[in-house]
């Protein structure tokens, strides 16, 4: 029997929904808006949200003081390369535990989540002096690698979820209809594994472009990529609120951006199997 | 041509053996239907022969050629899935022309076949449909579209209409043994259902426990079933069994006898019991009758009766229709 939806209801959800809407976008909002005032209403009490004066005097400090494309090309090679390496190794090996799997395949999938149980700080000694040692303190090929590794388990759990989710039948239809493995993975596998991959890409970059723990214990300027230069902002001197808000408006446009534009397939992939 | 010889299959998972020395001789164009209780293997029987599992022992012959070392996609087979595994990201014409663009016909010829067999199954409107927008009655037609347009050797169904529902079921029953005479291709059909098995098929292999009970015609299977198991399975509601001292023949174990078989007597003759339960049907009545020590019985009259729960009653078998089974379960003829 299905509820009766009063009028009342909908306008009530609807209040709640946009609400919870606005607590969440707030940050992000107050951000923007304090990356637009000057440093002394940035402190101001009562906080002023809209009638202060606006200025853009921040984006031009922070454009000079330090450059901002040099660290926005850091972040792309560094998320897109540990994302590229990541799909690389983890498609085979959730495609191999999706469809062939051994009695230890479950043990193998937990095993990989495990390593995301210990907070990263309990490894830094040891990767710092690993990375001294190899002389990769501060390069991209090093970011690259301990962000590919850190996110690897997740990238396999998704595209394994995925992959469980193909029907067994279908593949078998292929193969009746006289498909070969290979044509098999072109024609039937990969169309529909696309979404699949294409969500676990993007969620897999955000991650890698969000990350800062790693980021900013190993590298200072050269591979700094913008969680660094976002830092940078915050010094022993003092807080600088509304340059540190310019630095973070223009930190993350460039992935609240794609985002936008592949939410679609963001939400699927975070959703994903909780539905039929 | 589509002969298929079982020779001695063997299937084992591990130490559990699922079928244990199948021999069947399945002769062109004709329908057979697997059928016997879930976990019996009629499915993996089903799927040696498609060759989706590998055989533990034995051979299996398609027009005289073992082919237990042939990948499914060289056997010349078709098969129709109970999920009907259609490619969810491509149309209708997509989904039955995709076994012959990987045989690699021209383009020409697909369409034609692909457009002919779309009339048949009354899909034309749907061609450039994907399946996500089709009913349950639509997919499985194109799963049945998809299997036809190959022209293979033989069709494979692993219960095909388990889940459409109780209408559809009937009519898309009779569409496909129509088409199947039409095109007198041999067809292997699995289910668990004995009223698409009886009403389907040319001969039915009954199996239980990994093992082929009877091979035969749905009216042998039902006039002369070769054991306790058969007898008991084919046939709605259930033959009645009785066993002890009221069989009174010498070497019999059990006698068998079918609902319609049982006649209501006069009082002394035959079996008494009493009426617990009396579903009446309309054209028929079900008499559920609590015999003692016989244990239930179940009567089947035709018409209407006046009898009710709590009536005591005589039941007499007809003589000409009793089956008699030794103590190992096997008929015993006359």
């Amino acid at each position: 029997m299905a509820r009766k939806v009063t009028a009342r209801r909908v306008w009530v959800s609807t209040a709640a929904a946009w609400l919870f809407g606005f607590l969440i976008f707030l940050p992000i909002l107050w951000m923007v808006l304090t990356s637009f005032k000057t440093e002394l209403d940035a402190f101001s009490m009562p906080p002023k949200f809209l009638l202060f004066h606006w200025t853009t005097e921040n984006y031009t400090t922070v454009q000079e003081r330090s450059d901002y494309l040099h660290h926005a090309l850091n972040s792309i090679l560094i998320a897109g390369g540990s994302t590229l390496i990541a799909m690389i190794i983890a498609v085979p090996a959730a495609w191999s535990m999706a469809f062939a799997p051994t009695k230890r395949t479950k043990d193998l999938l937990l095993w990989m989540l495990s390593t995301k149980m210990m907070p990263s700080v309990g490894v830094l000694v040891p990767i710092y002096l690993i990375f001294r040692d190899f002389g990769l303190l501060d390069t991209r090929a090093g970011l690259v690698m301990i962000l590919c590794l850190g996110n690897l388990p997740i990238v396999i759990w998704m595209l394994f979820t995925y992959f469980k989710e193909i029907p067994k039948d279908i593949l078998e239809a292929a193969r009746m209809d006289g498909a070969t493995i290979g044509r098999e993975l072109v024609y039937v596998l990969t169309p529909m594994a696309v979404p699949g991959l294409a969500s676990t890409l993007l969620l897999n970059f955000i991650l890698a472009w969000n990350e800062a723990f790693w980021t900013l214990n190993l590298s200072t300027l050269e591979a700094a990529p913008l969680t660094t230069f976002i830092a940078s902002y915050s010094s022993p001197e003092g807080l600088f609120w509304a340059k540190l808000s310019a630095a973070s408006t223009l930190a993350i446009a460039p992935i609240i951006i794609l985002g936008w534009f592949t939410q679609r397939q963001l939400v699927r992939g975070l959703t994903f199997g909780a539905v039929k | 041509m589509g002969q298929i010889t079982l020779q001695g299959v063997r299937k084992s998972f591990g130490p559990v053996n699922i079928i244990k020395d199948a021999n069947l001789d399945i002769e062109d164009g004709s329908f057979v239907v697997f059928v016997g209780p879930s976990g019996c293997g009629k499915t993996t029987l089903l799927r040696l022969i498609a060759g989706l599992e590998d055989v533990t022992g034995g051979q299996i012959l398609i027009d005289g050629k073992n082919v237990v070392d042939v990948p499914p996609a060289k056997r010349g087979l078709s098969m129709v899935f109970q999920s009907y595994a259609l490619y969810p990201h491509m149309s209708v014409r997509g989904n039955i022309a995709f076994g012959l663009k990987m045989a690699g016909l021209p383009r020409p010829d697909i369409d034609r076949k692909v457009e002919a067999a779309a009339a048949t199954l009354n899909l034309t409107p749907y061609l450039e449909r994907k399946p996500r927008d089709l009913s349950g009655g639509q997919r499985q037609r194109v799963a049945i579209g998809r299997a036809i347009v190959r022209e293979p050797k033989a069709f494979l169904f692993d219960e095909p209409l388990s889940n459409l529902d109780a209408a559809l079921r009937v009519q898309m029953r009779l569409e496909v043994t129509k088409l199947q005479k039409q095109l007198a291709t041999t067809a292997i059909y699995v289910t668990h259902d004995q009223v698409e098995a009886m009403t389907m098929a040319d001969k039915i292999v009954v199996l239980n426990a990994g093992q082929i009970e009877q091979y035969g015609s749905p009216l042998e299977l039902y006039e002369r079933p070769a054991n306790l198991f058969v007898a008991g399975f084919i046939g709605s509601p259930k033959m009645n069994f009785v066993s002890g001292e009221a069989v009174g023949e010498p070497g019999v174990a059990t006698l068998g006898v079918r609902p319609e078989h049982l006649r209501i007597g006069k009082e002394g003759e035959g079996w008494p019991g009493t009426v617990s339960v009396a579903e009446h049907l309309g054209s028929d009545t079900f008499l559920y009758v609590d015999a003692g020590k016989l244990g239930l019985l179940t009567a089947r009259c035709i018409g209407e009766f006046n009898l009710k729960a709590g009536d005591r009653i005589w039941l007499s078998p007809d003589p000409t229709r009793l089956h008699r089974f030794d103590k190992d379960g096997a008929v015993i003829r006359t």
